[in-house]
């Protein structure tokens, strides 16, 4: 990975907007959203994750391509494990 | 076997069989990205079962949920964010080969991450007093008044708490290990064993900082915001 310094202001307003992103998931668990609630508690942690990963973790302009493939099938295998472990159990209609 | 000039000057933190500083670099960042993908799995495996049970038993399980302190569980995500940031900063402080910033980063960073587990230990007392801990002296009532379909099932109720345990457990060993590691970290850095040019240690272990702050970023809301809103 080559040197990637970004500012310490930069680095502050990431820091800020995860903060406010907190705020917001448990702020947002107290409306009632019917079946949109978990949806949208994952969808903030998801962007949360992805703000950490891309600009925290540097993976946000990396040279290194195999460091981009090998997060890639990280991720890959983790959706195989949780799609085809959910698309057995989430449908067992006798269960 | 004069100095010949390719042995002659190289950085000292170089090892012999990398052939330049960029080179050693991506190799033990692709290391450290490898073992972080090995971990992803440890864990998934756990959120996997979390999510099976959720589906199964979600009733059971956001009376639970909710029996958790959503303030401490917010100040904890905080606290977590904020050492995630003196960790990029201790990194940007090493590669300006600033060695005063990185030390007192570093121990910032300690420092967020204890109050973390100072947090936790709050949280796990406070179960142990209301019996909610899995064992033979679990019990688990739900709170009066609360507008649950269904009567709550212990047996259910205690799988939330397993799961609980296991996973915010997982992540507090986790937690240790990196409080550790940093230690270490700030005892070399004091005695100036990162330059610039080598900071590859504090770089790795930040990533493995980053990832456990993303493994609580989707246990906050999974744990402890199960339909709160009734």
């Amino acid at each position: 990975m080559s040197e990637h310094k970004a500012s310490i202001r930069f680095y502050l307003g990431i820091f800020l907007t995860l903060l406010v992103l907190t705020g917001a998931t448990a702020g947002v668990a107290y409306v009632d959203l019917g079946p949109l609630n978990p949806v949208i508690a994952l969808g903030i942690a998801t962007i949360k994750a992805l703000l950490v990963a891309l600009f925290f973790m540097h993976v946000y302009g990396t040279s290194e391509r195999m460091t981009r493939v090998v997060i890639v099938s990280g991720l890959f295998f983790l959706m195989l494990l949780l799609g085809l472990s959910l698309a057995d159990y989430a449908t067992r209609a006798w269960s | 076997m004069h100095d010949s000039p390719i042995t002659a000057e190289h950085n000292p933190a170089l090892r012999h069989h990398f052939s330049d500083m960029a080179q050693q670099k991506n190799a033990a960042s692709l290391g450290m990205w490898l073992f972080l993908v090995t971990e992803i799995m440890f864990f998934g495996g756990m959120f996997c079962a979390y999510l099976i049970y959720r589906l199964a038993f979600f009733n059971d399980f956001s009376a639970a949920s909710r029996s958790l302190d959503i303030r401490l569980g917010a100040t904890n995500t905080a606290v977590l964010i904020g050492s995630s940031l003196t960790v990029v900063l201790a990194v940007n402080a090493a590669q300006s080969g600033n060695r005063k910033r990185l030390v007192t980063y570093l121990l910032a960073t300690i420092f967020l991450g204890c109050v973390f587990l100072g947090i936790k230990a709050v949280e796990y007392k406070q179960k142990f007093d209301e019996h909610h801990v899995p064992g033979p002296t679990f019990d688990f009532e739900g709170e009066k008044g609360a507008a649950e379909e269904r009567p709550v099932v212990q047996g259910h109720a205690q799988l939330f708490f397993v799961l609980y345990f296991l996973m915010t457990g997982m992540h507090a060993i986790h937690m240790i290990i990196g409080v550790g590691l940093f230690s270490v970290l700030t005892l070399l850095a004091w005695k100036g064993h990162y330059t610039s040019s080598y900071y590859t240690p504090i770089e790795n272990s930040g990533l493995y900082w980053h990832f456990v702050d993303i493994i609580w970023i989707y246990l906050f809301p999974l744990l402890y915001l199960i339909n709160r809103h009734h």
